[in-house]
C-alpha cells in the first residue's frame, strides 16, 4: 500500500458559452493522472503554465472538485466526502505560492499560525502560545514575532510563517505549490534548505509542484512531467535528467539556461537539435489532438508517454 | 459581442417581470381600489358596490388581476387616475416628454462640467487646481439637491430674475413654433444646471480616479519609452482608456436622474414625472403612483442595460468574445 | 576594436520619501559597447530596475545626478523633447510583464506603428503597415496580418512579449534595455525569447543591457556582467571570469545559493539577513558587511571603491580578500535557518 496513491485522476472544468450560457465543453485540466508517492520522499510535479500541475495538487487536498478517479491516502479513498475525517484534514497541509497574499494581513502571526490549532486541538491560551513559539523557532524566526503582523516580515520570512502554519498540526503530507517562485534566489535557498530540514526532522512527505527544473532537481526524488493535463514522463531524478525519453521532457530540459557560460554554444546546439527532433517526430509523441499518449514502462521506475506498439 | 448583447437582453426580461410583480403587489397593499375614488353617489349600498367590484373583476385572485393589469399595461392602458379624472396614460404622456428633455439637458450639462474638471483634476492630481476641484466635489456630495435647487431658484429665478420660476413653457405660445421651442429650452436651463452641478460630482470623481489609475499603468511607461510626448501619452493612452468606463457609466447616470427629477421638478414646479410622482403620493392617487413607479423601474433597468451594451461596444475585451 | 556606445558615470538616482531623498542607484559607473550584452544581476531591491529606468529617463519624480553619455552626449536630466527624440528610436526598452506593458484597448499593430509614427513621420501609412508586418515576422509571430488587428488579451504571454520586442526594435535602436524580459514566461518560451533577442542583436549591432535576477540567463546571454547590491555595483567582469573566479562575497554567495540542473542535492548557501529596504540601506562603509558578520571588520574599506583586480575585472571593497564561507570545505553554509 502506497502512502499516497492517485489513480486516473481527472479534473474537468466546464466552459460556458452560447446565448444561454450553457456548458458547451470542458477544459480537461487534469486528464487521467496516476502516480504513487512513498512516505518520506519528495515527489516533484513539473510543467509549464496550463499543464495542470497545480490543479492536481489542489485536487489531492480537496480544493478542486475531482471529476473522476481516486486519491488514496494510506489506503483510504479521500475523494469521498465521508472519508474526509478530521484526522485526515490534519495530516495533509498545503504551502501556497505567494507569501504576500496567502497570509491575512489583519491577523497577528500568533493568530495566523494558531488558526489550524484552534480548529483541531483544544489548547489553553498558554499552551497555544507555547506551541506557536516553538513552531516559530523551528522555522527560524524569533518567538517574539507572535505579536507582529505579516507586513512586518520579508518575503522569505512570510513564507516561513506559511510553512509554520502548515506544519502546526504535525502533518504527514505537505503539498507545496511553487513555494519559492515569488522569492529572491538567496531567500529561495533559505526556504528550500528549511523544507529539507523539517522533512528529516518530522518525516514529512512532499508533493512538490514547480515550473523550475533546477529547484525540482535539487529537491525531488521522483519527478513527473506534465503537459496539458497529462503525464508525459515519470521517473527518478536520474531517469528524467540523465535519460529523458519524451520529446517534451527533452525540450524542457534543453530550455533551462546552463549556469556555465562556456557551455553556451553546446546548449544552443542541443536546443536546436531537440527543436528539430520536436518538429520532425511530433506525431510519434502526441496524438492528433496534440495530447500525450498513455504511459509505457521502459524500466522499473521510468515511464514515458508513447503510443502503444503495433 | 452580439451574443453578449442578446444574452443581456434576455436577462432583462425576467427583471421586468419581477419589477412588474413587485409594483403590482405593492399596489394591492395600498388602501382602497379603483372604485373607492369613483364613488360619486354617497347613497350607494355595499351590495351594489360589491356587484360592481365583481363585474370589474376586482374580486378575482391576484394573479388573474395581475394578468389583466399586465395585458392592459402592454397595450398602453395604465388605468384611470381618480384624482385627475383622466386616463393615466394620457396624464403621463405630457409629463414624460418634459422629463425626457429635462434629463437630456441635465446630462449634457453633467458631461460639460465633468469631463474637463475630471481630466484637469486627474492629470494634475495633488496640485492646487486638483484640490479646488476635489473640494467642489466634496461640497457637491455633501449638499442636498433640494436645498441647492431652492437656493438656485431663489438667486437666479427670484433675485436676478434671469430664469422662469415655474412651468415648462410660457403660456399662450403655439406648440411647434420657434418661440415655443425656445421658451421650452429657457425653462429647462435652471433646473438642468441645478441638477447637473450636484449630479456631476460623481462623474468628476470617477473620471479623476480613473485617470490617476491609468496614469500609473505599465503601458503608459511603454508609451513614454516609445518617445511619445506627454500630450500624446495623455490623449492616446490615458484619456482613451479612462473615458471608456465613463461611457459605460452613462446608463447608470440616467438611473441616478430619477431621484433628482423628483426634487427638482417639484421645486421648479416643472410638470414632469418627478413632480407627478410626488403629487400622486400626496394626493393618494395610487393608480398613477403605481404607473410612475413602474416607469421609473423600467428606466432603471433600461439604464443598466444601456451601460452594459455601451461597454460591450467600446471594450475590445468584451467585444471580441 | 569595440566602439563605446554608452558611458554611465557616477549615476545617482534618488527618490523622495517624506522629507528626505534616498538613493536607489548610488554611484554607478559603467560602459557599454556596440554589439555587446551587458548583464546586470541582482535581487529585488538592488536598484537594477531603477538604473534601467534612469537610463531611459522614465522616472517621474526622481533626482538624477551624474552623467549618462549616450553617443557622446550627456542625456541625464535632458529636456523631455530631446529625450523623446532618442527614446523609441536610438534607445528602446523591453519590459518584464508583457500583459501590462501593452495598452489593452489598442490593436497590437497600432501599438507597434505608434513608434514609427513618432520617429518616421515621413513614412506613408502603407509603408508603415508593411513595416509593422515585417517586424511581426521578425519576432516570429505567425499570421502577422491577422495578429496586427488583435488585442493583447487575445495573444499568449510569449506572443505578447514578442509584440513588446517588436515595439522596441521598430526603429533599430542602438541601445536596447531589457528589464527582466523573460521572468514572466515559461522556460521553453524563455529560451525562444532569449534566442530572439540574441539574433536581433547580431542583426542590428545594438548594445544590450540585460537586467535579470536569473544567473542562468546571464550565463547564457551576457558578454560582461555587473553585479548590483543595495544600489551599487559590487563587481564587474567578463562573463567567464564572473562564473569561474567570482570575488565579491555577494557574487560568491549568490552563485552558491542557486539550485541548478547541474547541481547535486547539497545544502544551498543562505545569505544571512535580508536585503535592506531603500530607507534602511547602509550609506557608509561596505554595504554587504552586515550580511557577512563573521568576516573581520578590518577587512572592509572605510569608503569602499572599485578596485581593478585584473584587466576589466573590478570589485568593490577589500573584504573579498579575507572572505570565506563559514564551512569552507563545501563552500556551503550548513545552518540554513539562521538567517532571519
Amino acid at each position: 500500500m502506497a502512502f499516497l496513491e492517485v489513480k486516473d485522476l481527472k479534473v474537468h472544468f466546464p466552459i460556458k458559452g452560447g446565448i444561454l450560457n450553457r456548458t458547451i465543453d470542458h477544459v480537461r485540466a487534469v486528464d487521467g493522472v496516476t502516480f504513487e508517492v512513498e512516505q518520506g520522499k519528495t515527489y516533484g510535479l513539473v510543467g509549464e503554465s496550463g499543464s495542470g500541475k497545480t490543479t492536481t495538487g489542489r485536487a489531492v487536498i480537496g480544493l478542486n472538485h475531482v471529476t473522476s478517479g481516486k486519491v488514496f491516502y494510506e489506503g483510504t479513498d479521500i475523494t469521498k466526502k465521508q472519508s474526509k475525517t478530521k484526522a485526515l484534514r490534519k495530516d495533509i497541509q498545503m504551502i501556497f505560492q505567494d507569501p504576500y497574499s496567502s497570509l491575512n494581513p489583519r491577523k497577528r502571526v500568533l493568530d495566523v499560525i494558531a488558526e489550524p490549532l484552534r480548529n483541531f486541538e483544544k489548547l489553553s491560551k498558554q499552551e497555544e502560545k507555547k506551541r506557536v513559539q516553538e513552531l516559530l523557532e523551528l522555522v527560524g524566526l524569533s518567538p517574539e514575532a507572535i505579536v507582529k503582523y505579516p507586513h512586518e516580515f520579508s518575503g522569505g520570512q512570510r513564507q516561513r510563517i506559511g510553512v509554520a502554519r502548515a506544519i502546526a498540526l504535525r502533518p504527514k503530507l505537505i503539498i507545496a505549490d511553487e513555494p519559492v517562485s515569488a522569492l529572491d534566489v538567496s531567500v529561495q535557498a533559505q526556504v528550500l534548505n528549511f523544507m529539507q530540514d523539517i522533512q528529516q526532522e518530522l518525516g514529512l512527505t512532499y508533493l512538490f509542484i514547480s515550473h523550475d527544473l533546477g529547484i525540482v532537481k535539487h529537491m525531488c526524488d521522483d519527478i513527473a512531467i506534465m503537459y496539458r493535463g497529462r503525464y508525459v514522463e515519470q521517473g527518478t531524478r536520474d531517469d528524467i535528467f540523465n535519460n529523458p525519453q519524451h520529446i517534451y521532457t527533452k525540450r524542457l530540459v534543453s530550455a533551462i539556461p546552463d549556469i556555465n557560460p562556456r557551455n553556451r554554444e553546446k546548449q544552443f546546439h542541443f536546443r536546436e537539435e531537440v527543436q528539430r527532433e520536436f518538429e520532425h517526430s511530433y506525431d510519434d509523441y502526441f496524438d492528433n489532438e496534440g495530447l500525450a499518449y498513455g504511459l509505457q514502462p521502459i524500466s522499473g521506475s521510468h515511464y514515458v508517454a508513447l503510443p502503444e506498439k503495433g | 459581442m452580439w451574443k453578449f448583447i442578446v444574452r443581456r437582453l434576455i436577462i432583462t426580461f425576467p427583471q421586468l417581470v419581477v419589477l412588474s410583480v413587485l409594483v403590482f403587489l405593492a399596489a394591492q397593499f395600498m388602501p382602497g381600489d379603483a372604485l373607492t375614488g369613483s364613488i360619486g353617489n354617497p347613497n350607494i349600498t355595499a351590495e351594489q358596490l360589491e356587484q360592481r367590484r365583481e363585474a370589474l373583476g376586482l374580486n378575482d385572485p391576484w394573479y388573474v388581476r395581475y394578468g389583466d393589469w399586465v395585458s392592459g399595461v402592454v397595450q398602453g392602458d395604465l388605468g384611470e387616475s381618480y384624482r385627475f379624472k383622466m386616463p393615466v396614460t394620457e396624464l403621463i404622456g405630457q409629463r414624460i416628454v418634459n422629463s425626457f428633455w429635462l434629463s437630456v439637458v441635465t446630462l449634457i450639462f453633467t458631461y460639460i462640467i465633468a469631463v474637463p474638471l475630471g481630466i484637469l483634476s486627474g492629470r494634475y492630481n495633488d496640485s492646487l487646481l486638483d484640490q479646488s476641484i476635489t473640494g467642489y466635489t466634496y461640497v457637491g456630495f455633501a449638499t442636498p439637491l433640494f436645498i441647492f435647487a431652492l437656493v438656485m431658484l431663489w438667486i437666479f429665478g427670484y433675485q436676478f430674475g434671469w430664469f422662469p420660476t415655474n412651468g415648462s413653457v410660457e403660456p399662450g405660445l403655439t406648440p411647434g413654433t420657434f418661440d415655443y421651442v425656445l421658451s421650452k429650452l429657457y425653462h429647462l436651463i435652471l433646473p438642468g444646471i441645478s441638477m447637473a452641478l450636484i449630479a456631476t460630482v460623481n462623474t468628476v470623481q470617477y473620471l479623476r480616479s480613473e485617470i490617476i489609475d491609468t496614469k500609473q499603468r505599465d503601458f503608459i511607461i511603454t508609451a513614454r519609452a516609445k518617445g511619445a510626448p506627454e500630450s500624446r501619452v495623455y490623449n492616446r493612452h490615458i484619456l482613451r482608456n479612462s473615458l471608456l468606463p465613463i461611457a459605460a457609466f452613462f446608463g447608470f447616470e440616467i438611473t441616478g436622474l430619477i431621484g433628482g427629477t423628483i426634487f427638482v421638478e417639484t421645486i421648479f414646479s416643472y410638470p414632469g414625472m418627478g413632480q407627478l410622482f410626488l403629487e400622486s403620493v400626496t394626493l393618494r392617487d395610487f393608480s398613477t403612483l403605481v404607473s410612475v413607479v413602474l416607469l421609473f423601474g423600467v428606466t432603471a433597468i433600461g439604464g443598466a442595460l444601456l451601460s452594459d451594451i455601451i461597454l460591450s461596444l467600446v471594450d475590445p475585451r468584451i467585444r471580441i468574445k | 576594436m569595440s566602439e563605446e556606445l554608452l558611458e554611465v558615470k557616477n549615476l545617482k538616482t534618488s527618490f523622495r520619501i517624506g522629507e528626505e531623498h534616498y538613493a536607489a542607484v548610488d554611484d554607478v559607473t559603467l560602459t557599454l559597447n556596440k554589439n555587446e550584452v551587458l548583464g546586470i544581476v541582482g535581487e529585488s531591491g538592488s536598484g537594477k530596475s531603477a538604473f534601467a529606468f534612469s537610463l531611459m529617463g522614465l522616472h517621474n519624480r526622481a533626482k538624477i545626478e551624474g552623467n549618462i553619455n549616450f553617443k557622446g552626449e550627456n542625456i541625464a536630466n535632458t529636456a523631455p523633447g530631446k529625450l523623446n527624440k532618442l527614446r523609441g528610436d536610438d534607445m528602446a526598452m523591453i519590459f518584464q510583464d508583457p500583459l501590462t506593458a501593452l495598452n489593452p484597448l489598442m490593436e497590437v499593430g497600432d501599438q507597434i506603428a505608434e513608434t514609427l509614427i513618432l520617429h518616421r513621420s515621413d513614412m506613408s501609412q502603407k509603408d508603415r503597415k508593411a513595416r509593422v508586418i515585417e517586424l511581426l515576422n521578425m519576432v516570429g509571430i505567425p499570421y502577422p496580418e491577422h495578429v496586427y488587428g488583435q488585442f493583447p488579451h487575445e495573444l499568449s504571454g510569449g506572443m505578447r512579449q514578442r509584440v513588446v520586442i517588436a515595439i522596441a526594435i521598430a526603429n533599430k535602436p542602438e541601445l536596447l534595455i531589457a528589464d527582466e524580459p523573460t521572468t514572466a514566461l515559461d522556460v521553453t518560451i524563455q529560451a525562444q525569447i532569449l534566442d530572439l533577442i540574441r539574433n536581433l542583436k547580431n542583426d542590428m549591432n545594438s548594445g544590450i543591457i540585460l537586467i535579470t535576477h536569473d544567473l542562468g540567463v546571464i550565463a547564457e546571454m551576457a558578454d560582461r556582467v555587473a553585479v548590483m547590491y543595495a544600489g551599487q555595483i559590487v563587481e564587474v567582469s567578463d562573463v567567464h571570469t564572473l562564473f569561474e573566479n567570482p570575488l565579491h562575497p555577494y557574487t560568491r554567495s549568490l552563485l552558491n545559493s542557486v539550485p541548478n540542473a547541474e547541481g547535486g542535492q547539497d545544502k544551498l548557501h543562505v545569505i544571512q539577513g535580508i536585503v535592506p529596504s531603500l530607507k534602511k540601506l547602509p550609506r557608509e562603509g561596505c554595504r554587504f558587511a552586515s550580511r557577512i558578520p563573521w568576516v573581520d571588520a578590518s577587512a572592509h574599506e572605510e569608503n569602499p571603491v572599485m578596485h581593478e583586480i585584473a584587466p576589466g575585472h573590478f570589485v568593490r571593497c577589500t573584504c573579498h580578500s579575507q572572505f570565506y564561507f563559514p564551512d569552507e570545505s563545501k563552500e556551503v553554509q550548513s545552518n540554513g535557518v539562521s538567517g532571519s
